[in-house]
């Protein structure tokens, strides 16, 4: 089975899944690693590391910045004269499109978000989650190559091998954008919540601190600050509910949830959100839930491990407290 | 300018969704018109009043989703088409979009296709790429702002690392998200209008298709595995002694 697996990158950095993709391809067969983009050594000598065997490299001026079509007439003429069967990537916004395009160019098929694969001869069989991980579905595409797009955190992030390397193949780009990059209005620390470990989210609640004497937005941006500092001393990232972004506290790459993002850490800290479903369907995957609400009925409590009934700005700070105590910071 | 809203309809997301004897079933709940593609359906309203012209609302489905059409209607939508033909059961989302591109097609002199990112029931999030792909117009999405001058869009897509400003030509393809704004609720003039509307069904045959094979075909569903969280409510007399028996508890499960 010949296995390809997309490095997917922004401006330089890695989306970490490429690495459990790569660890996933090596289970099947030796891989080949497809890095695009502009001077992007780095991330050839990385691919190299996380195992890849030999890696496509197409370099490029054009593709600084990713962009939809040319990545994609890149990939499918790359997969159109090498006749992969698998391209595994890791599932994002960027790795959406640029599956969805080029299986349209190879008259393909897509699976996205998946969690487990299973490789029975010449059946592989893929497992995804569907009506927001309410029910799961076994599905096989019955045309080649298959665009596998993995749910992060689904499968192990192999070692990296300081030093490896191997054969590297150079390809030309296909430069046919149809868009123009004029730049970002904002740019905020990169949010990688599918990626992280530990998350830590505020609601609405963060904003209930009358002891600030401050107006409401300020009083949440304090709140978050306080979500911030326990994400960071526990190396996790910051999530928030659709309520707190909505009312401006926090923006939006930050939500999770139905129209956020799904994500499934091994920690995960709800501050002062009362669990609606569409919180719910985007975080009951965490390995441990933890829930902070003054109000006992909030049905969070339903799908935490722990819970905490209290004020989220009396027990936070105290948190923070015991855990740099205890993790020695 | 001449607007398409791509609709699906998918049950409620309150819905108990299950497997039962080997169906997906949801009770009683109702089926609604995907949350995503109100954002679609509200983005084209934004662009028709900002230049005027036609917001059409089009989706795939059984007769029933013509209720999902009429949602849009009242919103404010001009007009809706409904795509319906046995064969169109099991498609893919390469079906879907083919099928889509010859409406899209043959509707005719459109300047700008809306998609929600995602639909809540298959939730691939492939299908405005693939029309995008189809129709050979560029492919916009996750897009949270919109400014179109002199036959050019200029968007804002809201992506992980920030908000990044894109322009194109026309026509073009866009996925709409949350940033764009609350979608309206439809008006008590709209709601007349719409249970008054006759939607036109179209098949296979009035777009000269033939039936899409599906690359991609389910062979299983399951419920996923129940997971039995009692959660420990954790007290103490200070906030103090609550972190601090909490942090035993989390490092006891060894997950950080
Ligand atoms: C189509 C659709 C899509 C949606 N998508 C999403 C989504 O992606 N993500 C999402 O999160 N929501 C989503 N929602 C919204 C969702 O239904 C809820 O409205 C939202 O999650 C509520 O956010 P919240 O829990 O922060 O606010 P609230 O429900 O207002 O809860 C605030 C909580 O904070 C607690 N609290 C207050 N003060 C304190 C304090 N000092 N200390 C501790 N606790 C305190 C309160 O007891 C309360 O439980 C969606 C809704 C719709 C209709
Ligand atoms: N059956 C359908 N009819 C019309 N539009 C659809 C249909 N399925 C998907 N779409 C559109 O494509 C988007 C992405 O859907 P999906 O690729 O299924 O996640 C949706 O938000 C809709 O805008």
């Amino acid at each position: 089975m010949k296995t390809w697996v997309y490095i997917d990158h922004f401006k330089g950095e890695v989306q970490p899944s490429s690495w459990e993709a790569l660890g996933l391809g090596k289970t099947f067969d030796s891989v080949t690693a497809l890095v695009f983009g502009s001077g992007v050594e780095t991330l050839v000598k990385a691919a190299f590391e996380y195992g890849a065997d030999e890696v496509i490299v197409v370099d490029h001026p054009e593709l600084g910045d990713y962009r939809a079509e040319p990545y994609a007439s890149t990939l499918s003429a790359l997969a159109s004269s090498h006749t992969p069967d698998l391209i595994l990537l890791p599932t994002t916004a960027r790795t959406r499109e640029l599956s969805a395009m080029a299986a349209v160019d190879l008259n393909s098929g897509v699976l996205t978000d998946v969690t487990a694969v299973e490789v029975n001869g010449d059946q592989i069989v893929f497992t995804r989650p569907i009506y927001e991980g309410k029910v799961l579905e076994k599905t096989i595409c019955t045309a080649r190559p298959i665009f596998v797009a993995l749910r992060a955190r689904s499968f192990p992030k192999p070692p990296r091998q300081e030093g490896r390397s191997g054969p590297v193949i150079r390809a030309e780009a296909k430069v046919d954008a149809q868009s123009i990059i004029a730049g970002y209005s904002t740019t905020e620390a990169s949010v990688n919540l599918g990626d992280a470990s530990v998350i830590v989210s505020g609601g609405r609640g963060v904003s209930n601190n009358p002891a600030l004497g401050l107006d409401e937005k300020a009083t949440a941006q304090k709140g978050f600050e306080l979500i911030g500092e326990l994400a960071a001393v526990l190396g996790g990232a910051v999530g928030a509910s659709r309520a707190a972004v909505d009312a401006g506290y926090i923006s939006y790459a930050h939500q999770v949830g139905q129209t956020g993002k799904v994500v499934s850490p091994d920690l995960y800290i709800a501050c002062g959100i009362s669990g609606a479903i569409q919180h719910l369907v985007g975080m009951r995957n965490s390995k441990l839930i933890v829930a902070i609400n003054k109000d006992p009925e909030a049905p969070i409590f339903q799908q935490a491990h722990y819970g905490v009934v209290g004020d989220l700005f009396q027990i936070v700070p105290a948190l923070i407290a015991a855990f740099k105590k205890r993790l020695g910071k | 300018m001449k607007i398409i809203a791509c609709i699906k309809q998918v049950p409620d997301s309150e819905a108990k969704v299950k497997v039962e004897n080997g169906q997906i079933t949801w009770g009683e709940s109702p089926l609604v018109i995907n949350p995503f593609d109100e954002y679609a359906v509200e983005g084209a309203l934004q662009q028709k009043e900002a230049h005027s012209g036609t917001v059409t609302a089009l989706c795939i489905g059984p007769e029933s989703a013509k209720e999902a059409l009429k949602y849009a209607l009242a919103m404010g939508a001009d007009d809706a088409i409904l795509i319906s033909d046995p064969a169109l059961e099991d498609i893919d989302s390469i079906g879907a979009a083919r099928v889509l591109t010859a409406a899209i097609q043959k509707i005719g002199g459109v300047d700008m296709v809306m998609f929600g990112r995602q639909t809540l029931d298959n939730g691939t999030g492939l299908t405005p790429a693939q029309t995008a792909r189809f129709l050979g117009w560029p492919m916009l999405g996750w897009v949270g702002r919109i400014t179109v001058e002199d036959g050019r869009v200029t968007v804002e897509r809201v992506l992980e690392e920030g908000r990044q400003i894109v322009k194109a030509k026309l026509p073009a393809v866009l996925s709409i998200v949350q940033s764009i704004g609350e979608p309206r609720y439809p008006s008590f003039m709209g709601i007349r209008r719409a249970s008054k509307a006759t939607i036109p069904v179209w098949t296979l045959a009035d777009l000269g298709l033939s039936a899409p094979t599906a690359a991609v075909k389910r062979v299983e569903i399951m419920n996923p595995p129940v997971r039995e969280t009692v959660c420990q409510i954790i007290t103490g007399d200070t906030p103090e002694a609550i972190a601090e028996a909490l942090v035993e508890k989390i490092l006891a499960e060894k997950v950080l």
